[in-house]
């Protein structure tokens, strides 16, 4: 809500300065936004007569004038606005002035002729954006006047930012109602007498939705002057609020608007057939708006017809076919309460802001329309002359808003607020802000009416707000809530998530975040079958679906890394993977990592290596250590992945995650010169720790043997491992793989794998017997379960 | 026969000092000192001789055997030092070349904030919980006391699916999948990604918010304005750090407000960052609305609540002065770096 602080001065005029009462606004919960002059600075200028126009002798564009500046003698100005003409009145700058922008007037000459100030455009004066020529003042402005005493320009434009409840404060008569609430300043309204009609003419009205439309005022004003203009502090109060003055009848209803929060319409009479009907579109109508775009209505859409169709968006915008236009000489006015549910949404399904729509679907007071009717009247008689007919009113009070007492207790208000307000605060506050306040029978408070206009009031904490905001939240004091302490279980098996971050940061990765929703030919890398999940209104194409895997927006910032020089990355990210499974959806927390570049830091002692799929395994085996629990990795082929060099987590007989190298295809298709390799863990079955157990450590020595066995080069090392584990006795405490080696030596087909075994009891020394018999024992299920042999 | 142990005694201790290394001088001790060596034959000499002279003798040659293992052991722990002094030379390193291995990497700023605000409110007995990303309507509004058509609607530019459902637009959602299942007192806060279709310099269209939510018997306005009082002069590390509440509106809370801290920018003297208010919004509260009590059979005259939510990147920006939201979000490695 843009508006002018001498306006609301009219209404209200508080003891304090403008940043003071704005302060105060702030402080009441309707936030200031800025506070702007009205017009910028300048001095000098003064309102001025045009005596004479004659040619310029050296310039075609040029007018050499004679202008009276009130200071005696006509001055000789040299103009080249299109519209100087004789006995126009406009703002001259003297020589001396200085116009916005530091701009300094001299006296000057313009290709030889003498020029001494200038005529200035608005724009010249920072009062419009453009200007087509000379700003053109009234005829009975008071040549010699200073410029900025005439316009009241010294006035200061308040911008308020308000909170959808606060709509009865979109207006001067709100504002001073609220200031005078706030300060105790008293409230100077401007109280509208009725217009008695001076013709019989109506227009007949007929609301088919009384609902949506409960109240419906009406007038027609037959004879106004077409060439009458609207009076220049009206103008410029509307300039003040953001309006653009247009047409008489168009600036008076947006006075009103301003002034009193009520949004009118008015339409040419002559353009209108037949009389008002209120009604829902029917089906395949069309309207040409204001604005000059045609709309297909919506069926729920309220409309305002005549008997060839709709003539206006109800409450939202008028219809261009029927507008106010120079060619007016009748209009029909109207001043409607349109409830907030039949407007709210509307403007919006259209594309429309307006300040009408803004209003109604806040709720406009239900009791406003004729006196905002007389009010637009007698202003526009006042500027177009013309004559009234009568008001025509058609109201279905059984669906105005009404406003029920509330019972307010004074124990709730301190139960609520944390501090008592003295009763007779509490009464005077609610009274100033229109409700009406009668004592309680039985318990102590009050029962309240909220007024018509104060849509936000209905329950009995919606007046505790009231009283705690007029009050000042300053006034309420800072206190801790007390509760009794207790210690809460923790489950020691719970592995905090940010325990697996921090072990990756400490490991040499980078968390990233990244968006949720991902470029859908990355997603598709992954998961080249699925129907991804699409938003239905997404910020950007390539923001448009949701991820199934992170990788899906890390391997973009993977990207744009190593296109800023950035090229060796360990990068990994939580949050939720979105995976539609049959009918549903899930939403699954996951930790996923991508890596790319050197395997460590380029050292003057170290040849340089690129990082590999072993130094990936090697933190995420990491990441599962702290769960207690050994996963499985086992060769697997997943969309996007190198079918090589990735593999299936398993956790007991569960998948729970996925690691491999990017693949070759998906990495050139995603323009990424390195191989990058990928994991991800599902974070649920990574945060299932254990409480540790204690296991006996053994005091006797422990004995390593060593065995070379050849397999067929297929055979994984996992699962020789496995065999190896399962054949040894309870005294084998580790089995490990120490060397892999396939070429000279070992036959076509074959590798050797290398064992080391590691022997010890709990109780004694084990025999060389003992230890030849285990070993034996391992290499024999070797033997019968994967084909291995002993490599001599 | 005296001449001449003192002759060998020299003749030996000349050895001793000219052995270069400990096998060396070993070889010279074997030499005089060993079983065969030529003091220990002296010794054995002395067999012939009378008993007057036999004493003295060996008095003499005992006196000479010590010298000459005093002189062995001086020159052992001279050699043995300067084979250390030597190693030690061997191994000196440039202890100014850079050490070995990986650097460790780091959390994002978001996740640093978070955790600060999750371990504040863990203080005083918040639970941490965590709600869905995807939504439906009557979580996200309807049950928030946000209807169809409301104005505060169109203030969330929601992200929808085509089904309906939504990208959640706050983490106040959370507050009624909380109340749903647990009945009061309750104590959480609520940290997590929400969504508005909003992109632009101060705008993006995923960022963070914590909820949090306190509902007990007797809680007021007042215990609402101690606990963020704190709670955001915890969080700057700032015991003088000016806040204000100021009335706000937001459907799910009555009576609301806005919190402003003082700029930490400019410390309220105006600047570009506070739009020259000298005050910063940085947080949205209220008592929990009635409405919302009723939405999740919570009775209102027994108990009251306060409610909280938070901008992450907000109080990221403020703490850590980064001045461009999109940052957060590009996670150029260099923006990474500073957080570890």
């Amino acid at each position: 809500m843009r508006f002018s602080e001498h306006w609301l001065r009219e209404w209200v005029d508080p003891h304090m300065d403008a940043h003071a009462l704005g302060e105060r606004f702030t402080m009441a919960g309707l936030e200031l936004d800025s506070i702007e002059p009205a017009a910028p600075a300048f001095s000098g200028v003064v309102v001025a007569e045009v005596l004479a126009v004659a040619p310029h002798p050296n310039a075609d564009r040029l007018r050499v004038c004679r202008v009276d500046d009130g200071s005696g003698e006509p001055v000789q100005v040299v103009c080249g606005a299109p519209n100087v003409r004789v006995g126009m009145k406009a703002p001259f700058a003297r020589v001396g002035a200085v116009l916005p922008g530091d701009f300094r007037i001299r006296k000057a000459k313009l290709r030889g002729v003498e020029s001494l100030g200038m005529l200035c455009s608005a724009r010249e004066l920072g009062l419009a954006e453009t200007a087509e020529g000379l700003m053109e003042l009234p005829p009975d402005a008071p040549v010699g006047e200073d410029l900025r005493a005439y316009m009241d320009l010294d006035d200061r434009v308040f911008e308020i930012d308000l909170t959808p409840n606060r709509a009865d404060c979109l207006s001067i008569a709100g504002l001073a109602r609220e200031v005078s609430a706030l300060t105790g300043a008293p409230v100077r309204a401007v109280v509208p007498d009725a217009v008695p009609a001076q013709v019989e003419d109506r227009l007949s009205v007929e609301v088919a939705d009384r609902e949506a439309c409960p109240r419906y005022v009406g007038r027609v004003i037959r004879g106004i002057a077409p060439q009458a203009r609207t009076p220049l502090w009206m103008q410029e109060r509307l300039r003040r609020g953001g309006i653009r003055a247009i047409h008489p009848v168009v600036d008076v209803t947006n006075y009103v608007m301003l002034e009193l929060g009520q949004p009118m319409h008015g339409f040419d009479l002559a353009r209108l057939r037949g009389g008002i009907v209120v009604r829902r579109a029917g089906v395949d109508e069309r309207l040409e708006l204001l604005d000059g775009q045609t709309v297909h209505l919506r069926p729920e859409t309220l409309v305002i017809a005549d008997a060839s169709g709709p003539v206006a968006l109800a409450g939202i915008m008028g219809g261009a076919p029927t507008a106010v236009g120079p060619q007016t000489r009748d209009v029909f006015l109207e001043s409607a309460f349109f409830a907030p549910k039949a407007i709210a949404g509307e403007a919006r399904a259209y594309g429309l802001h307006t300040d009408a729509a803004h209003r109604f679907e806040r709720g406009v007071d239900p009791e406003l329309q004729a006196r905002a009717l007389e009010r637009a009247t007698a202003l526009l008689l006042e500027i177009t002359g013309g004559v009234p007919g009568p008001l025509v009113e058609c109201a279905a009070p059984e669906h105005l808003p009404r406003r029920l007492p509330i019972g307010l207790r004074e124990a709730r208000i301190c139960r609520v607020l944390g501090v008592a307000v003295p009763p007779g605060e509490v009464a005077r506050i609610l009274e100033a802000l229109g409700c009406r306040v009668d004592d309680s029978g039985d318990e102590v408070g009050w029962r309240v009416t909220p007024p018509g206009f104060r849509f936000d009031l209905e329950l009995e904490v919606d007046l505790i707000e009231e009283v705690g905001r007029v009050h000042g939240y300053d006034q309420i004091p800072d206190r801790m809530h007390a509760h009794a302490p207790e210690i809460r279980p923790r489950p020691e098996a719970r592995i905090a998530g940010l325990r697996f971050k921090a072990l990756l940061a400490d490991r040499g990765w980078s968390e990233v975040v990244t968006f949720s929703f991902v470029d859908e030919t990355v997603e598709r890398l992954f998961a080249p079958d699925a129907e991804p999940l699409r938003l239905a209104n997404p910020i950007s194409s390539d923001l448009g679906v949701m991820r199934s895997t992170l990788w899906s927006g890390m391997l973009p910032v993977v990207r744009r890394n190593l296109n800023r020089q950035q090229s060796d990355l360990r990068l990994f990210e939580t949050g939720l993977r979105f995976l539609q499974e049959g009918d549903g959806l899930a939403q699954r927390p996951a930790l996923a990592g991508a890596a790319t570049g050197r395997a460590l830091p380029e050292h003057w002692d170290a040849p340089g290596r690129a990082l590999d799929f072993f130094d990936v395994k090697g933190d995420v085996e990491a990441l599962f250590a702290l769960t207690g629990r050994t996963m499985r990795f086992e060769a697997a082929e997943y969309a996007g992945l190198h079918p090589g060099q990735s593999a299936r987590i398993l956790d007991g007989g569960r998948e729970i995650g996925r690691i491999g190298a990017l693949h070759p295809q998906a990495q050139s298709r995603l323009g990424l010169e390195q191989p990058v390799y990928l994991f991800e863990l599902d974070l649920e079955a990574l945060t299932r720790g254990r409480v540790p157990r204690f296991e006996p450590l053994s005091r006797f020595p422990a004995i390593r043997r060593d065995v070379a066995v050849l397999v067929d080069s297929h055979v994984p090392a996992g699962r020789i491992l496995d065999v190896a584990r399962a054949a040894a006795p309870d005294a084998v405490r580790e089995v490990r793989v120490f060397d892999v080696y396939a070429g000279e030596g070992v036959p076509e087909g074959r590798k050797s794998v290398a064992l080391g075994l590691i022997l010890q009891d709990l109780s004694r020394t084990l025999t060389d017997d003992e230890v030849d018999a285990a070993v034996a024992g391992v290499i024999e299920r070797l033997r019968r379960d994967v084909g291995a042999s002993l490599r001599e | 026969m005296a001449q001449d142990i003192e002759a060998l005694t020299r003749e030996a201790v000349e050895a001793v000092e000219a052995a270069a290394d400990l096998a060396a001088l070993d070889a010279v001790r074997v030499r005089y000192l060993g079983k065969k060596g030529r003091i220990t034959a002296q010794l054995k000499a002395l067999g012939g001789l009378d008993a007057e002279a036999r004493r003295e003798a060996g008095r003499r040659i005992n006196a000479a055997k010590e010298r000459l293992q005093a002189a062995i052991q001086a020159r052992r722990e001279a050699l043995e030092a300067e084979r250390i002094r030597a190693s030690l030379e061997a191994g000196r390193v440039d202890v100014t070349l850079p050490g070995r291995g990986l650097p460790p990497g780091g959390l994002h700023p978001v996740t640093r904030t978070l955790q600060r605000v999750e371990s504040l409110f863990e203080q005083i007995g918040f639970d941490v919980v965590q709600g869905p990303e995807i939504e439906d309507e009557y979580h996200n509004f309807e049950a928030l006391n946000i209807p169809a058509h409301h104005p505060a609607r169109a203030m969330h530019d929601t992200f929808y699916f085509p089904d309906g459902r939504l990208l959640r637009t706050h983490t106040s959602p959370v507050q009624i999948r909380v109340m749903e299942r647990q009945a009061p007192p309750i104590r959480i806060i609520a940290p997590g990604r929400v969504y508005r279709c909003d992109s632009d310099l101060t705008h993006s269209p995923m960022f963070h918010q914590v909820e949090g939510l306190l509902v007990d018997e007797c809680v007021s306005f007042s215990h609402l304005k101690g606990v963020l009082d704190q709670f955001l002069r915890a969080f700057f590390e700032r015991d003088d750090l000016p806040t204000r509440f100021r009335p706000s509106y937001f459907p799910f809370t009555e009576p609301s407000a806005e919190v402003d801290i003082q700029c930490v920018i400019c410390g309220g003297s105006g600047c570009r960052v506070c739009g020259r208010s000298g005050w910063l919004e940085v947080m949205g509260c209220g008592m929990v609305h009635p409405k919302v009590f009723d939405a999740v059979g919570i009775d209102n005259e027994r108990w009251t609540g306060y409610a909280f939510g938070m901008g992450v990147e907000r109080l990221a920006m403020l703490r850590y002065g980064v001045d461009d939201l999109r940052l957060f979000f590009e996670n150029d490695l260099r923006f990474l770096r500073q957080f570890r």
